[in-house]
């Protein structure tokens, strides 16, 4: 086990730069979520901490030891790669013995540490099977297998669950989060998927075009989103935003629609005016909207609504029976109503 | 109204005539569709084959039809010391030849898998001897170890290094080791290059994976390049051996068997007695000796070639 710093990081391939002075703090035994658009630079930035990219500059830090110029072997590190990279040609029990056969540890050990990890993740009746002959999940498995077997300080997970089916997907999240609980080891775990971030991680780092755009705990980064990039890509379905101007205590969006605002607003400027859809609420004094489409999902209703001409999207617990065209009544929740700059897209 | 249409519309019944019924009846389209390779096969291979076969067992020369003669004709040629010799070079050719193809073939695919400026222009280089038809190649081999302008004699003396021309092809052995030369350049273009599709299919993710796990360079060709190579070295080198085994062309046109028959291979040897000789007979007789040969051969390639059982099952990976 062991923290990881990663210090002004940057990485150029040629004249392309793909990181741009990216650093994060990770503590022993955090779960870290890498999490972005793809080309945002966070499997890039995984696979320097592999030690698989080389870093153009910045420094890489694993248990306080700079591993710049470490071979990826010796930095202490397992990886789960997003296609598994099982060697098809050898049992489970060969690819999961495998660093052990090349470090050159003896029969017994091999035995008695493969057996122990496929104890872990429910392998022991698989040993014997070829990688083919596993289901995706099996093989999943095996790939983090072959990680724990390592006993690394720090495990790298790359988008390790996009190759699965949706059910799959969501059960293999629970076991990655129950390992991670009874191994304790500082994970490093990349996606774009901002729902396995949120329901996995201690700490999530939203990245975009290589830059940082916001790190922090997943409620934080719902609650508190520091920009109009993670306010749309944190939470689901996206926060609605709206352009417009503060004018007499009022948000004026498209159609010149007034909005509330929340307490502490400034009182002039052009701002977007952020609210996720399921902070409206029905109530007979709010705002006019038009229904457009609703979808009904069984929990709750999902209602593509136009308020002054601007397409917003809500979600209410209540069954909502309204069809194409007729009005409803609707007020944001002033409590959790997000304000950003126009221009910069910061929280303001 | 269109309701009613759609109601009092039947299908209606087709007569069928005999020809329709025919092309319907599978066995018969089963038939008709084999046919035209059926008989491609019959004409251009089986029936050559078969007649070789029959010639064998014949004593029929050019211009005169023979007559059944048993094994008279393998008789003859178990007490050839000249026929002894052929199947002796043909092994020692293929042998030789195989494990040089295959040693820098390999070496050359596993360079051209790297990351090389001009990556796709060398490796289309390297297909041009093979492109190149095999005569072309003899005469420019029969030129660099002709004994009077042999290029590389001629660069031994400018560089000081010997005072006469080297012997490539007068005596046996040299000759013997001058085709074996030629051949391997020739045959190097394909083991690459079929060697070199094999590496691309193996994933880079596994390289990774076995860097993490570890492994220094020659680990990894030995546990994950290797064998995942294996079955495409199988099918390269039955290839290989066949293509070797049967080759006339090179020695035929160098040498020409010389000198004293030391370079005849079982084909070289089969022509001149069976077409430049006239005993149609006697040269088929050698020609069938191949065969046990290049059924193991054959069946080499076909119990390697069996699906290993790593290949099995689904391979959505």
């Amino acid at each position: 086990m062991a923290t990881v710093d990663i210090r002004d990081v940057r990485k150029s391939f040629g004249s392309t730069k793909i990181l741009h002075g990216v650093s994060v703090g990770i503590e022993d035994g955090q779960f870290v979520v890498l999490v972005g658009p793809s080309g945002c630079g966070k499997s890039t930035l995984l696979r320097m901490l592999a030690g698989l990219e080389n870093i153009t500059g910045g420094e890489i830090a694993i248990g306080g030891r700079v591993v710049n110029n470490v071979p990826p072997k010796d930095r202490d590190i397992a990886m789960v790669f997003q296609n598994y990279a099982l060697y098809p040609h050898m049992t489970v029990f060969q690819n999961m013995a495998f660093s052990m056969k090349l470090a050159g540890a003896p029969a017994e050990v091999m035995e008695r540490e493969v057996q122990k990890a496929a104890k872990v993740l429910g392998l022991e009746m698989l040993l014997h099977r070829f990688p083919r002959q596993l289901s995706g999940g099996q093989r999943q498995r095996v790939a983090m297998g072959r990680a724990i077997v390592r006993n690394p300080q720090v495990f790298l997970f790359d988008e390790p669950l996009s190759n699965l089916d949706a059910k799959l997907r969501v059960q293999m999240r629970s076991e990655i989060r129950e390992l991670h609980q009874r191994l304790k080891v500082t994970t490093v775990y990349v996606t774009h998927d901002q729902i396995e971030a949120m329901t996995m991680a201690d700490l999530i780092v939203v990245m975009n075009h290589g830059r940082i755009e916001q790190a922090g705990a997943p409620l934080e980064l719902y609650d508190r989103p520091a920009n109009t990039f993670v306010a749309g890509f944190i939470g689901s379905p996206a926060m609605n935003m709206l352009e417009g101007r503060i004018e007499n205590g009022a948000f004026i969006g498209a159609g010149e629609a007034a909005w509330p605002l929340p307490p502490g607003a400034p009182s002039s400027g052009e701002v977007i005016y952020g609210i996720r859809p399921e902070h409206f609420r029905l109530d007979p004094d709010g705002l006019e909207a038009v229904v457009h489409v609703v979808e009904p999902t069984g929990s709750e209703t999902q209602v593509v609504m136009h308020i002054g001409g601007a397409h917003v999207l809500g979600a209410f617990r209540e069954r909502v029976a309204s069809r194409h065209g007729e009005v409803l009544r609707i007020s944001p929740d002033p409590e959790l109503i997000h304000l950003f700059d126009k221009a910069t897209g910061q929280r303001i | 109204m269109s309701d009613v249409t759609a109601e009092r519309w039947v299908r209606r019944s087709q007569d069928q005539n005999w020809v329709t019924r025919l092309l319907d009846w599978k066995p018969f389209l089963v038939v008709m569709c084999l046919l035209p390779a059926v008989g491609i096969l019959t004409i251009f291979l089986t029936y050559p084959l078969g007649l070789g076969i029959w010639l064998a067992f014949t004593d029929t020369t050019i211009g005169r039809s023979g007559v059944w003669v048993g094994l008279e004709n393998f008789e003859y040629m178990m007490e050839d010391p000249i026929f002894w010799n052929a199947v002796f070079f043909s092994v020692f050719y293929t042998g030789i030849a195989t494990i040089a193809k295959f040693g820098l073939g390999l070496w050359l695919a596993l360079l051209l898998n790297n990351h090389l400026p001009f990556k796709s222009f060398l490796r289309a280089i390297i297909l041009l001897p093979w492109i190149v038809p095999t005569v072309l190649t003899a005469i420019a081999f029969w030129w660099i170890y002709n004994p009077q302008f042999s290029i590389i004699s001629w660069v031994f003396i400018e560089l000081g290094l010997r005072t006469t021309n080297i012997d490539f092809i007068n005596t046996a052995w040299p000759a013997r080791w001058s085709l074996i030369g030629a051949n391997v350049w020739r045959g190097i273009p394909f083991v690459a290059i079929s060697l070199l599709a094999g590496l691309q299919t193996i994933s880079p993710s596994l390289y990774e994976a076995a860097l993490l796990d570890g492994s220094t360079g020659w680990q990894r060709f030995r546990y994950i390049t290797f064998p995942m190579l294996l079955p495409i070295l199988a099918i390269v080198m039955t290839f290989s051996i066949i293509f070797t085994f049967t080759d006339f062309q090179l020695v035929y046109a160098i040498t020409r068997g010389g000198p004293v028959n030391s370079t005849q291979l079982l084909a070289t040897l089969a022509f001149q007695r069976g077409i430049s000789g006239g005993q149609l007979g006697e040269g088929a007789a050698i020609a069938v000796a191949m065969l046990p040969f290049l059924i193991f051969a054959t069946l080499f390639s076909y119990f390697a070639l069996a699906r290993r059982k790593w290949q099995q099952g689904e391979s959505n990976d």
